[in-house]
């Protein structure tokens, strides 16, 4: 792990789960896995405290832990997990597109506490859902245990390992922490009799209490006297499926900006199919004869079959070769490497200029060049382009190749070319990504220490406007209290939020970048 | 010794052309300090995407910060005593509901022979051991309940369940009594909500 990377994870972590949790987890992710005391005696903290951090850890899949021999446990922290966290508003915008509010507010309610089980899910949903609607109206549980289905069955959400039940018959002495196993096929398996028979227990006591005011529902009710009826079947976001979704969404808008919009109709349907068939790290889809896509293609599409065909044969023969015929029938992969040459080409337009953008572009063309050679094809005066070639060499977007002419390689008889390596300007890049988030999230926090007091005291000011206002003051009194707030110190506070959105904004697009690079990386290296 | 040819002139190895210095050029100046903090940029950044999905999740994000906050989860440090108690501080403390994972029974002694670990090590693998023997049921469970101020853990009759859950009630008492914003009549499903909570249902104030 990188100091960049350790860095970002720590601020991550302190955001969300304080400084404690910070602390500890910062220092798992240094030192790799360690036992419980170990990591007490090493960061100075009590023993209690460190294992309710780790307690949240694992809940939320950031620290897992393992039972070695000698019968020590270790914990790990998983740093690209805790980098994921970044990712959480986009996941649910994700799933408010697909799933509407209801899948929102359970993918959020997942993200939020780690590990759930499906009752105590839709439960709070339908509870939150509920408060959102008009009085009298309450949230329907079947409803929402729909919307869980329905994400199970497209593998959005998946089921965490558990204890394996077989533990019981052992007759020794039980191993300090489980080895949780997890069926393949069990993953998505919705405990459905559970489901139904409770839906309809929880409908009734939701409809008994609806004429009444929520405040004064029962505390006690049947229901609470028998336990979950899927106790210890816990649920986590799938993340990886978001992945693959999202890998999607940019081929499919590639295809749509390269070509026209049916183009990648076309390819959002073959990409569809082969959704729950293909594994997310596969470099091609399954192979799909033009018969099943054409009966795929949505409805409103009535395209014949030839025009499918013809639009197939240009999608094959394009040079980006998103599609390809009979044994690869999917280029999946060739498409991020496309998507991540030109975040490579967009980062260097605007930190370096057009030009810089044009010799980069040139070099990837040509594979190998000579400085000479650059000159004259980009046309670009010697000085300058000499210039922007060594600042690229200097960043490690480009490296040199030599190639000696004698036996003593000589540096004057020797030629030099230049040549962009995708791979490593990509990690370059990566790099510099995850310092940039970094350095927003500090600006960011700076910003709101530096204005701590202004924003308390607008924040008491509402306060107070609010609950005049319940008990029915005049509009005189209330425009005194607005104007405790002076007018610089408004343009203050509209400044501070302005920024701190514009930041916020700016760390959810390095995101998008950090992710496209990194399934370049990874699909990359697992090609090798 | 060998460098110093020409009476003091330099020449190099390499043929200077190359690198872009025609002969007899002025040299640029050795850089004799670090570079600036903040280098200018001659190029303005790309501007930012702006849309309706941008905005709902930058809303989203500001929105899950504050509520990461509020969750039990977030453990906070505590404060270092301050010479004077203020006043004040008495009505600004939020009260959250408390995360306690099946956590430290310190009465359990019924060490079932681990024998390779000091005493400690054994005491801290038997209370994990606890906490996962129970599987995650267990302690999800007291965390849907903790987390709503209700704490029951009544499962199969664990005797030193009673000490935390004692220290719980009280604390649960308190909780409830607040006035607070938090709906006392809701609670996670499932759990059983045993006959120790009964003497709390009478002070249940709306």
């Amino acid at each position: 792990m990188t100091q960049a990377e350790i860095k970002l994870c720590s601020l991550l972590l302190q955001e969300h789960f304080g400084e404690i949790v910070e602390k500890i987890g910062v220092h798992l992710i240094r030192t790799g896995s360690q036992s419980l005391r170990v990591i007490a005696h090493d960061t100075g903290t009590s023993l209690d405290q460190v294992k309710k951090a780790l307690c949240v850890l694992v809940q939320h899949n950031l620290v897992s832990y393992q039972v070695h021999k000698r019968g020590v446990v270790e914990y790990e922290a998983q740093c690209s997990r805790v980098l994921r966290m970044l990712r959480y508003p986009r996941y649910i915008y994700t799933t408010k597109t697909l799933y509407s509010d209801t899948g929102e507010l359970i993918v959020e309610e997942l993200l939020l506490n780690g590990k759930l089980t499906m009752s105590a899910v839709v439960k709070k949903v339908a509870d939150r859902l509920t408060e959102t609607m008009e009085d009298g109206k309450t949230m329907d549980y079947a409803e929402v245990s729909n919307t869980f289905v329905r994400l199970a069955d497209t593998h959005f959400v998946q089921r965490c390992p558990s204890v394996p039940t077989t533990e019981n018959s052992d007759p020794g002495p039980p191993p300090p922490a489980p080895t949780l196993v997890i069926n393949e096929k069990d993953m998505y398996l919705v405990p459905k009799l559970s489901l139904i028979g409770k839906g309809k227990r929880r409908r009734s006591s939701d409809e008994d209490a609806a004429g009444e005011p929520k405040a004064k529902r029962p505390k006690y009710t049947t229901d609470n006297k028998e336990p979950i009826p899927d106790d210890g079947i816990y649920w986590q976001a799938n993340l990886d499926r978001f992945h693959q979704h999202f890998r999607d969404q940019a081929i499919v808008s590639a295809v749509a900006n390269r070509m026209d919009q049916t183009s990648s109709e076309i390819v959002r349907t073959m990409l569809r199919m082969s959704e729950i068939t293909t594994s997310s790290s596969a470099p091609f889809t399954q192979p799909l004869s033009s018969n099943e896509i054409f009966r795929s293609l949505p409805v409103g599409y009535n395209i014949s079959k030839q025009v499918l065909d013809q639009y197939l044969t240009l999608l094959a023969d394009d040079p980006l070769e998103f599609v390809g015929k009979s044994g690869d029938s999917g280029g999946g992969m060739y498409v991020i490497s496309i998507l991540t040459t030109c975040h490579l080409l967009s980062s260097f337009l605007s930190r370096f200029g057009s030009r810089c953008a044009r010799i980069f572009r040139l070099v990837l063309q040509k594979k190998h060049i000579e400085q000479k050679q650059v000159e004259d094809f980009a046309m670009i005066p010697a000085k300058e382009a000499k210039d922007m070639l060594y600042k690229m060499l200097s960043e490690n977007f480009m490296s040199l190749q030599e190639i000696p002419k004698t036996p003593d390689h000589a540096p004057s008889r020797t030629f030099y070319l230049y040549t962009v390596t995708i791979l490593s300007a990509a990690r370059m890049l990566l790099h510099r990504c995850y310092k940039s988030i970094a350095n927003l999230i500090e600006r960011r926090q700076f910003e709101t220490k530096e204005n701590k007091r202004l924003l308390e005291k607008s924040q008491r000011v509402e306060a107070i406007i609010a609950s005049m206002q319940a008990t029915g003051a005049e509009e005189a009194q209330l425009q005194e209290i607005e104007e405790m707030i002076t007018a610089p110190e408004r343009q203050q506070l509209e400044t501070l939020k302005r920024n701190v959105n514009k930041l916020d904004a700016s760390e959810i697009q390095v995101d998008e970048t950090i992710f496209l690079l990194e399934s370049y990386i990874e699909c990359t290296m697992k090609r090798q | 010794m060998a460098g110093n040819k020409g009476r003091g002139r330099a020449a190099y190895t390499f043929n200077i052309e190359a690198v872009g210095f025609s002969k007899g050029e002025k040299l640029p100046d050795v850089v004799l300090k670090p570079p600036p903090l903040f280098p200018d940029t001659d190029y303005k950044p790309v501007p930012l995407k702006t849309g309706e999905g941008e905005e709902y999740m930058l809303a989203l994000k500001q929105e899950l910060r504050e509520t990461m906050k509020r969750m039990p989860y977030f453990i906070e440090t505590p404060e270092e005593r301050q010479d004077i108690e203020r006043y004040s501080k008495r009505y600004m403390k939020v009260y959250k509901e408390e995360w306690i994972p099946a956590g430290p029974k310190p009465k359990k002694a019924k060490d079932a022979g681990k024998g390779t670990s000091l005493t400690n090590t054994a005491d801290v693998l038997k209370k994990m051991e606890e906490l996962e023997k129970r599987g995650d049921g267990e302690k999800s469970d007291e965390e849907n309940e903790e987390k709503e101020g209700s704490k029951e853990k009544s499962k199969e009759g664990d005797d030193d369940d009673d000490d935390d859950a004692a220290e719980q009630e009280e604390y649960d008492e308190e909780e409830q009594e607040e006035e607070n914003d938090y709906i006392n009549s809701y609670f996670e499903d499932g759990d059983d909500f045993g006959a120790d909570s009964d003497d709390n249902m009478d002070e249940a104030t709306y």
